[in-house]
């Protein structure tokens, strides 16, 4: 089993949401793993990437292979980021060789944070219990370009004494789409808000996902639309009421 | 009341209007449902699979569109039909003109078409004091009511059975009618005059297929075969792009179709028609004909990866599982192709620089893509249309804002030093704004750009006192591990922190 751990908190939860990457951090700590944290790491480049300004999202793509080109393990606490690096650095690199063959080096060692746990930790039962009704959130990114749709249930479905409940609409997008939700923000809070709807109906007491940004998106809505529901990472419920 | 931030204004009234998000919503989701039921492992185990193909088909067909379409002239002609070749709108206005002239007919009857449409071929006729006759339910309704197709597969998708009444009412001049059964009745009892007083009939076309000269119509009132069968005269009009090789391709390309509109096993009617009637046979118009147009395709043709877009059979899935267009709605697209597929068509016929907003109305969910029966790799076409639009501008040195903020930006985040700078004065700046880590309005001073969109529609979260970099350093100092980041490795990059060994 390999000790090491490198994890990319991303810079949205380095920022606003410190505590998923604490949480994420202590889950994996606990399942006997060091953790590394490289102070140099930022951005995977998304943003840039998503708004069309390709050059600037290599930029920032070739910082994020600096500081992690020889790392074992990279864990990160996101679907969408974890795309990012895992599939569209090469589409940012597609013409140049050198690192393209850089990028190849580095795809397969890009974790997300509950697939690592599945399926390199080989562990469904973190020991944590969270004594509440959730709700999952499937974020667009792991759903349809990781394929991730059964790994978090599965992770939730050990927790004690937490209970499962679907909502209607847990494939549809939140509405966050980076800077699609400030682009078009009316459009976006429409998208919001047939979600917040959604968590509404299933009388969870918490809303879970996998990314951050949807989490921030959705409690965003929540907040506004008057509803008080707990929105928290995956790593937040695992990490919670451990032994 | 929310101000409006959306970089384009017209979306609002759809946005504002519930009623319509609503009718939207339910709408496209019962097509959603019926597609899925369709389409899952149990109804069609090898719905991938076929995907695959229909993909590997289109691509071929696109890849030798030359060859596939000489082919299928042959074909046409061998039948005894004839094909016509149209680089845009006006070349088939002029020929349906002729045509018209020389038959001294009036009346034309139109069975459902896209392609139509996008050349607005009704408008062309009647300005030349032809009349043409939409026989599509939904397209019936909307010539009444002057407007464009609000969805590529349910064209009135829209309107209410009220709204219907009232617009049979006030066009028709008869008693006012509510039940949609009744409403049919009406549509059906004026059309079927029309069809025996048209000489032309006017249809599009699903697939051309090459080797047996044949145009395939797939429908589900039978106006598509009356329209095509009764008059004297059959002109199919179709975009170059529908023609595919074989006959038996369309086992691949029929089993998808009807599932992914309408979650049909198979449209109601499924029409093949290879030439006029032969000596000895019954049925069928005396002269056939089928209008080739380019309009802009073999422009499209010239960029070898984002010509994919022309695989589209015009399923309609796409927009049903897109929540953008299930929020603004179909009128709202710039152009007759509405929805994510509308998305990378659009700036591909129409420029990059007509309607540069329309790729960047997305939040790239992908699910467009993953309904798409032929595999369009939508979100991805998306994406290198945003590049494409963006590198445009920046050539033209047009609108350098975003550039400048996103150069500013990379710079930011490949420098751990600046980058560690502005996050401590951003978390200063606003760390005690909120009430307990968000807020829902910021200082007129600082609610600006992206932060005024943001609280357009939601709460902001604030940046807590502490970025995760800081807890990290403190929760090690607590665990006595070690006082000072340290070296784990050689890193290209420099610094890097190790955390605490294993319990």
């Amino acid at each position: 089993m390999p000790t090491r751990v490198s994890i990319f908190v991303t810079c949205l939860v380095d920022q606003l949401f410190p505590k998923v990457g604490i949480a994420m951090a202590s889950v994996l700590e606990r399942l006997g793993y060091s953790i590394e944290f490289r102070e140099d790491q930022t951005c995977c480049g998304q943003p840039a990437f998503n708004s069309g300004f390709r050059e600037e999202a290599r930029t920032v793509a070739r910082h994020f292979l600096d500081v992690f080109d020889d790392a074992e393990y990279i864990v990160l606490p996101s679907g969408s980021c974890t795309a990012m690096c895992g599939h569209h650095f090469a589409e940012l690199f597609r013409d140049d060789e050198a690192m393209l063959h850089r990028v190849h080096a580095m795809e397969p060692r890009i974790w997300e944070f509950s697939r690592f746990l599945l399926e390199v930790a080989k562990t469904e039962d973190v020991g944590a219990s969270f004594p509440a009704k959730v709700t999952y959130h499937d974020s667009c990114h792991a759903l349809r370009e990781l394929g991730i749709k059964q790994g978090p249930r599965r992770l939730l479905h050990h927790v004690r004494g937490l209970e499962l409940v679907e909502m209607d609409t847990a494939e549809e997008c939140c509405g966050f789409g980076g800077t699609f939700s400030v682009k078009f923000a009316e459009l976006s809070g429409a998208m919001a808000r047939t979600k917040v709807e959604s968590i509404r109906r299933t009388g969870a007491a918490a809303v879970v996902s996998i990314d951050s940004s949807c989490l921030m998106q959705i409690e965003g809505a929540m907040r506004r639309e008057g509803l008080a529901v707990k929105a928290l990472h995956l790593a937040e419920v695992l990490a919670g009421g451990a032994a | 009341m929310k101000e409006i931030t959306a970089i384009q204004p017209q979306l609002h009234p759809a946005l504002a209007n519930t009623r319509l998000q609503l009718a939207i919503y339910t709408a496209t989701g019962r097509l959603v449902d019926k597609r899925k039921s369709t389409v899952d492992a149990d109804s069609l185990p090898d719905y991938q699979e076929l995907r695959t193909q229909a993909n590997d088909i289109k691509r071929h067909a696109i890849d030798h569109l030359d060859h596939y379409l000489e082919l299928f002239e042959r074909n046409v002609e061998a039948n005894g039909g004839k094909v016509i070749w149209c680089r845009d709108g006006k070349e088939v206005v002029d020929f349906l003109l002729t045509l018209a002239k020389q038959r001294k007919s009036k009346i034309l009857v139109k069975s459902k078409s896209m392609t139509t449409e996008e050349i607005h071929l009704n408008d062309h006729l009647e300005e030349h004091g032809l009349e043409p006759v939409e026989t599509d339910l939904g397209e019936y309704i909307l010539q009444l009511a002057h407007e464009k197709p609000y969805h590529i597969v349910a064209p009135a998708l829209h309107m209410t059975r009220y709204e219907v009444a009232d617009l049979f009412e006030e066009k028709l001049q008869l008693k006012r009618e509510e039940v949609p059964e009744k409403q049919t009745q009406i549509a059906r009892g004026i059309l079927r005059e029309k069809f025996l007083e048209a000489d032309i009939g006017v249809s599009g076309a699903n697939f051309l297929v090459a080797d047996s000269g044949a145009v395939v119509l797939v429908e589900n009132e039978g106006n598509a075969r009356l329209s095509t069968t009764a008059p004297k005269v059959h002109v199919a009009v179709a975009g170059i792009e529908k023609v595919i090789p074989r006959a038996q391709d369309l086992a691949t390309f029929l089993k998808l179709l009807g599932r992914s509109g309408t979650g049909q096993q198979l449209t109601v009617y499924t029409s093949f028609l290879s030439g006029p009637r032969r000596k000895g046979e019954i049925d069928g118009p005396e002269e056939f004909y089928v209008v080739l147009l380019d309009n802009g395709r073999t422009k499209v043709l010239q960029d070898a990866d984002k010509r994919q877009a022309l695989f589209c059979i015009r399923c309609g899935a796409c927009l049903n599982i897109c929540p953008v267009y299930r929020r603004i709605g179909g009128h709202n697209y710039p152009w007759v192709y509405s929805g994510p597929i509308g998305a990378i068509l659009t700036p591909q016929f129409k420029g990059l620089d007509k309607d540069p907003w329309l790729p960047h109305a997305s939040s790239l969910c992908g699910a467009c893509g993953e309904v798409c029966p032929v595999k369009i790799e939508i979100p991805r076409l998306l994406l290198e249309l945003r590049a494409d639009i963006e590198q445009a501008k920046a050539a033209k040195g047009e609108d350098k804002s975003e550039k400048l903020g996103f150069q500013a930006w990379a710079k930011l985040m490949s420098s751990p030093q600046l980058y560690r700078a502005a996050s401590a004065a951003g978390s200063w700046v606003l760390q005690d704004m909120g009430d307990g880590g968000w807020s829902s309005k910021l200082p007129f001073f600082m609610n600006l750009g992206p932060a005024k969109g943001w609280l357009s529609a939601r709460d902001m979260p604030l940046p807590p006192g502490e970025s995760f970099r800081q807890l990290w350093r403190n929760r090690r100092k607590q665990d006595g591990t070690q006082a000072q980041p340290a070296q784990t490795q050689p890193s290209r990059a420099g610094k890097t922190s190790q955390g605490r060994q294993p319990e």
